[in-house]
């Protein structure tokens, strides 16, 4: 065939090969990815998603600093017995506001995705200290050290401007108060009021988290993990069973 | 190039490539190969449109056959529970007392309260419900709010020291550190609860002034003779078992500066918490109290 004959020209010159090569690629991806930024069902609107709380995002780059993806996922996929042991299964509108998203690949440990406020926060600190002494067949390493790492939230603001860069929807006020609210969050003697104002009343726990007078690490890694899967209120909410 | 070529006897042609004389003989494929690969793409055709697929302008189509995951789980569920909606209402109508005395019942629940448990308690209180330090043991007949099977099922209903339920179980142990007692009456008194449970005191010669002080400031709670009252969750002191160590400095410990256990309400009716229905609840209400300590 005539055609097939031209790809002679393609095989023997290496610049056109590669462009030639670019374009098929490209034709693949266009196919693969552009549609996801239109379809309307890719992400769904959900009530209750809010961007993470300066002291929850502190938290959440400790997970990632600690590899906990690489053990935990957080994904719960729609099948019956993921949803009988962990809850509703997994929303993409639940991780709109996660830079990079954990959803993981892998779990030695359970998943993470609906874990806030399924166990107290006395659980999260003896447990993060020396898993074993709750779940002695557990494999876990122990992260006691998270209790002597004293944080302030000094670069907390920078975070958050990262992320709002990226399109997470920080308000300027969010911006602004990133550290006092970061301080706020793990006080409650503190003046939270312009914390629950700008992350919602409902959906923000103020705790002294791991139970010492001093801001530590422990405070906000029990603090991400604790609101983790809170957010949509799965009673008012009904999945379009189509998507 | 050594090989001869595939069919015998018939000269193959080559592709016509030549490299350094070395050339490529272009044999066919093997006809069941070539086949197999035109199935495939009837079928992936078929497939396209049976199933979601090609992405529009708004939405992918749906597919023929109307699939999806979400429709998929929904069902699995729905299934699963039309099969055993009786025998979880024959568990939640039964009066609980009276579980155990059906065997089926009693069978149902032990089964499925063993896999509640696995799943949402096993975590605090050990996959052989041993508990640990801070969490109780279930398989002993020490318990802090009752072991009947009313008792366990309303702790299970509505937790410990939570906030999420009005009706949680409540007490809180002061801190005697704070101001209530110096350091050398915390010092007697512990000296004096370590006598209670048939232990030698730290040092002997407190022991009486220690007994003084726990008449005062102890007993409300924990009864005269130490062994405790179930409607307050406060401790028998007199036995052998301890939820937090019964040693002299993790005896020190607690009254300077109390402990305070939580569990989480599960039932889904009582609180916005929970996470478990009323017939899970049961069973594994029946699970725990056939554990061994069942009253």
């Amino acid at each position: 065939m005539a055609i097939l004959d031209k790809h002679k020209i393609l095989e023997t010159n290496a610049t056109l090969l590669l462009i030639f090569s670019f374009l098929v690629v490209t034709v693949g991806g266009i196919v693969q990815i552009a549609p996801l930024f239109w379809l309307e069902n890719t992400i769904e609107e959900v009530e209750g998603m809010r961007p993470y709380t300066p002291l929850e995002m502190a938290g959440r780059n400790i997970y990632i600093r600690e590899g906990c993806y690489v053990c935990h996922s957080q994904m719960i996929r729609p099948m019956r017995d993921e949803v009988e042991r962990y809850g509703h299964y997994s929303l993409a509108a639940e991780s709109m506001y996660d830079h990079p998203f954990q959803w993981g690949s892998k779990r030695t440990g359970p998943d993470l995705a609906r874990v806030g406020g399924r166990y107290s926060g006395e659980w999260h600190v003896d447990h993060l200290r020396d898993p074993q002494s709750v779940v002695p067949e557990s494999v876990m390493p122990k992260y006691g050290f998270l209790l002597n790492k004293e944080i302030d939230g000094r670069y907390i603001q920078d975070v958050l401007k990262t992320n709002s860069m990226v399109g997470v929807p920080y308000s300027d006020e969010m911006l602004e108060n990133a550290q006092a609210d970061f301080i706020a969050q793990a006080d409650p003697d503190s003046d939270y009021d312009g914390l629950l104002e700008r992350y919602g009343e409902d959906s923000v726990t103020v705790r002294n988290f791991d139970g010492q007078p001093e801001i530590t690490e422990m405070d906000a890694m029990i603090a991400y993990l604790q609101m983790l899967g809170t957010l949509v209120d799965f009673s008012t909410f009904t999945p379009d069973a189509s998507r | 190039m050594s090989k001869k070529p595939v069919q015998k006897g018939k000269e193959v042609e080559t592709t016509g490539h030549s490299w350094d004389g070395i050339e490529e003989y272009n044999n066919p494929l093997p006809k069941w190969w070539v086949y197999i690969f035109y199935v495939c793409i009837i079928w992936a055709i078929g497939y396209t449109i049976a199933y979601p697929a090609w992405p529009g302008i708004k939405e992918a189509t749906p597919g023929l056959l109307g699939f999806s995951t979400r429709g998929n789980v929904a069902e699995d569920i729905a299934e699963q529970q039309e099969k055993l909606g009786p025998i979880n209402a024959k568990l939640e109508a039964a009066e609980l007392t009276e579980i155990t005395t059906d065997p089926e019942l009693q069978g149902y629940a032990v089964s499925a309260g063993s896999a509640v448990f696995k799943t949402w308690c096993a975590q605090c209180h050990g996959s052989g419900a041993a508990g640990a330090e801070g969490y109780p043991n279930l398989l002993d007949n020490d318990w802090l709010w009752g072991g009947d099977i009313e008792a366990i099922h309303t702790t299970i209903s509505h937790g410990i020291r939570n906030e999420d339920d009005d009706d949680a179980r409540f007490s809180e142990m002061p801190a005697f550190g704070d101001d209530y007692l110096s350091e050398e009456e915390i010092d007697s008194v512990v000296n004096y609860v370590m006598t209670l449970s048939g232990q030698a005191p730290n040092d002997a010669s407190l022991v009486s002034a220690g007994a003084e002080i726990f008449d005062a400031e102890c007993s409300a709670c924990h009864a005269e003779d130490g062994t405790g009252d179930r409607m307050q969750g406060a401790p028998n002191l007199t036995d052998a078992i301890w939820l937090y160590g019964g040693n002299y400095d993790a005896l020190k410990e607690t009254v300077t500066y109390s402990r305070y256990g939580v569990m989480p309400p599960w039932s889904k009716e009582a609180s916005e918490a929970g996470r478990l229905t009323e017939a899970q609840i049961r069973a594994v209400a029946v699970y725990v109290h056939q554990l061994g300590g069942g009253e």
